[in-house]
């Protein structure tokens, strides 16, 4: 889960680490009296997730009241980084001799908490790190004892940092690794980090980043934010047909559907598990199929919940074929997806034999599927057809040979 | 009767039995025994007879009491 | 032989008396798999198909030799058996529990680091030996095992439980048999990587060949490539890449924790490319596995 900019700032200043005095708005007039409050310069800052925000036109600069509710306006219910912007930041603008950035992040190879510093600040590190690598510091931390100022120290001295700078930028670098473990956050980056010319570091940008795994035991800090549950900060917003997947997921503690995604295809897909789903997905795409869904349908799952979810996937309005792919299944059962898929499918008052193009789930209970399938005349396929040949046989079925 | 699964009882048999049906409405993992008109019979819940996982804990409870049949063999 | 496992290595289940824990269990035990205890705090006393159920690991451990445990516990409890489990001496620990925060993983992982111990997992469904030894819930009732997996020369690491049976039942059908199938995990901080098992299989004579299959998602296929090129390995690697749909969807995560792409180096053509410039052999599906295996045997 994203945290915008307004809340790691939030976050940020809770734990010591200084930032822009500012407001958070959602109107041109509130920006204009904002700015007026904080008086000179302001930043006029879109509140959506995506690094490209600035070049996007989400970050204008504006100089007074009138000039700040203009800015406010340009901005306000435009669609910047694929988001509709409903609230702005208007902040000080803060002139900075030097910009840093500092992530404290993961570093999946080592499997430590690192820090990545640079003093080419105000840009993506990753970018920094392609165009200049020099310039890109790091330390890893351990994770069984305290976060370790000299840890920090060592990186500010690395960045030439000495005297009062040193020991400020210690001091932030520690927070910051505090702030990351403290609230379970994949990654908490101030990426344009300022030294001022009177010696502060002020944290004029910011992302954070809350690891879903993490969201249940940090009900403390969504709330502080004003977070309800309702907020799940995908990529996009779900759509309806997404919704009802989820009611149906949880309404049924037994098995699991997976993400379900919504496409604009006519494909329907009733699929398996995390690697095979992804697998059969790609596979019908390569083939020329257009999916109309993604759903990953495992960890045993009910006959109840097949069937639901093959009512769902038929449900949307281009889909009148469905194909019912996975890897070869170990704890999730061939014979009750099997008897969900086709209950769901004759509920609808369709022919499994016509609906389901192709029904390819080896593995536990495979011989009492397929007695099953048999006694309905549906195509049925063991372990010896590869997902591939499974989704190749689909596509054929619904686009025609 | 499900579409894929029956499940019937033989209530003289299950009457019989000491605390039998209060034994088959524990041991089905899906719930698809029920009290029935008193307590020592069962009611078989149609609507969950499809969620059937054939794992026998029904019919080893009472052999000759339950039968659990596949309507697709 | 194989790597991790042999024919006497001998573990135990955290969380034993768990749904999913009882299953394999008793799926283990089929498959012949020694467990000699299990832990579920407060069900100690009890057992669960004759193996002996404790409140604590160091009980087991007190008494008889344990290479390994596999840990299924729920989720705000996963770390701490991981310790204790690591504590009690325990070498080896398969953790299939799905849901672990990386900070928790990261955390495990160098407790395990300091004590000499080795994770497999976290989301992962564990290790397997054919015929010798099962370790973990791969490949469901043992009439399914046997029919996925078979002894024999390729080694196999798998981010997807599911795909690592899925690969290996194709190695199998199409008469390659595996030397150790591994579900590494499909989460973003696992404590063993591609890179980090591969000298077990460059040190083990019966690897002659190693297939990966892989998603979106981090930076393991670069290591492993770097890996490659650093130690001129002997041994043919042949990879599998999914979730090629996802390179236009940034942001977006499917099917495991660790599947989002986020940056380049996160997608599927990047890892494709970096894996190809090592001179690991992409296959395009998973039925190409078996020929393309086949080739580099050949040499
Ligand atoms: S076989 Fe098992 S699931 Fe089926 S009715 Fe009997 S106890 Fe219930």
């Amino acid at each position: 889960m994203h945290f915008y900019e307004f809340e790691a700032k939030r976050i940020l200043a809770k734990h010591g680490v200084a930032v822009p005095k500012g407001k958070l708005v959602g109107s041109a007039a509130e920006a204009a009296s904002a700015a007026q409050e904080l008086g000179g310069d302001v930043y006029v800052k879109a509140q959506v997730f995506g690094r490209n925000r600035g070049k996007a036109g989400g970050i204008k600069e504006a100089s007074g009241a009138a000039d700040a509710g203009k800015a406010a306006a340009a901005i306000i219910g435009t669609e910047i980084c694929g988001a509709k912007v409903d609230r702005v930041l208007v902040e000080e603008k803060i002139a900075a001799e030097t910009l840093f950035a500092i992530n404290a992040t993961y570093d999946a190879a080592a499997k430590r908490p690192v820090l990545v510093a640079t003093d080419a600040g105000g840009k993506d590190l990753d970018d920094v790190n392609d165009e200049t690598p020099e310039r890109v510091k790091r330390r890893h931390l351990s994770l069984l004892g305290p976060v370790l100022p000299y840890r920090s120290k060592e990186l500010a001295h690395d960045l030439g940092l000495s005297g009062s700078g040193l020991n400020r930028m210690t001091g932030v670098v520690t927070r910051l690794a505090e702030i990351c473990r403290q609230y379970d956050l994949t990654h908490a980056e101030v990426n344009a980090l300022a030294l001022t010319s009177d010696g502060r570091l002020v944290a004029l940008d910011a992302h954070m980043e809350l690891e879903a795994e993490g969201r249940y035991r940090q009900k403390g800090i969504v709330e502080e934010l004003g977070i309800t549950d309702a907020d799940t900060r995908g990529a996009r917003a779900p759509t309806e047909w997404e919704l009802e997947a989820i009611r149906i997921d949880e309404e049924d503690p037994r098995g699991l559907i997976g993400p379900a995604v919504d496409f604009d295809g006519d494909m329907g897909l009733v699929i398996g598990a995390g690697g095979g789903s992804i697998t059969t997905f790609d596979a019908v795409k390569r083939l020329g199929g257009n999916p109309a869904n993604y759903a990953a349908l495992g960890g045993n799952p009910s006959v109840d919940k097949a069937r639901r979810l093959t009512k769902l996937v038929l449900s949307k309005p281009k889909v009148n074929k469905i194909c019912v792919i996975s890897n070869v299944v170990s704890n999730t059962r061939a014979d009750l997806v099997a008897r969900g898929v086709i209950k769901g499918v004759l509920e609808l008052g369709l022919d499994p034999a016509e609906t389901i193009t192709i029904f390819r789930v080896p593995g536990a209970w495979e011989a009492d599927a397929a007695k099953i399938l048999k006694k309905y005349n549906i195509d049925y396929c063991d372990r010896t057809v590869s997902i591939s040949e499974a989704a190749r046989r689909a596509v054929a079925k619904v686009y025609g040979e | 009767m499900g579409m894929f699964i029956s499940v019937e009882t033989d209530d003289t048999v299950i009457r019989k039995g000491n605390g039998l049906a209060k034994r088959l409405i524990e041991v089905c993992p899906v719930n698809i025994f029920a009290a029935g008109t008193d307590a020592n019979s069962v009611a078989v819940v149609e609507d969950n007879v499809d969620e059937c996982t054939l794992c026998d804990l029904c019919t080893q409870a009472s052999p000759d009491g339950v039968r659990v049949v596949k309507l697709y063999d | 032989m194989a790597i991790l496992l042999n024919e006497d290595f001998q573990f135990i289940v955290q969380g034993i008396t768990g749904r999913e824990a009882v299953n394999f269990t008793r799926e283990c035990l089929e498959y012949g798999s020694k467990i000699v205890g299990g832990v579920t705090p407060g069900k100690g006393g009890r057992d669960v198909y004759g193996v002996p159920v404790f409140d604590t690991v160091r009980e087991i451990t007190e008494s008889r030799r344990v290479d390994g445990s596999v840990i299924t516990v729920p989720l705000a409890f996963a770390a701490d058996a991981a310790i204790e489990a690591i504590d009690a001496g325990v070498k080896l620990i398969v953790i299939i529990t799905e849901g672990i925060t990386r900070l928790d993983a990261a955390m495990i992982v160098e407790y395990a680091d300091y004590h000499g111990a080795r994770v497999i997992g976290p989301n992962c469904l564990g290790v397997m030996v054919p015929n010798v030894c099962r370790f973990g819930s791969l490949g469901g009732p043992a009439v399914d095992v046997r029919k996925a997996f078979t002894p024999g020369n390729v080694g196999v690491m798998s981010r997807s439980g599911g795909m690592t049976t899925e690969i290996c039942s194709t190695l199998t059908t199409n008469g390659l048999g595996q030397s150790t199938a591994l579900s590494i995990g499909g989460d973003p901080v696992i404590g063993s990587t591609y890179a980090d098992l591969m000298p077990l299989f460059e040190a083990d004579p019966d690897t002659e060949a190693v297939v990966i299959y892989s998603e979106p998602g981090g930076s393991a296929e670069a290591e492993l490539a770097k890996w490659v090129e650093d130690n001129n390995s002997r041994l043919p690697i042949i990879a599998f890449v999914s979730g090629r749909f996802m390179d236009d969807m940034p942001g977006m995560s499917f099917g495991h924790a660790g599947t989002v792409v986020n940056r380049k180096e996160d997608s599927p053509a990047e890892k494709i490319r970096r894996m190809g410039a090592a001179g690991i052999r992409v296959a395009d599906q998973v039925g190409d596995i078996p020929d393309l295996v086949k080739e580099a045997l050949k040499g």
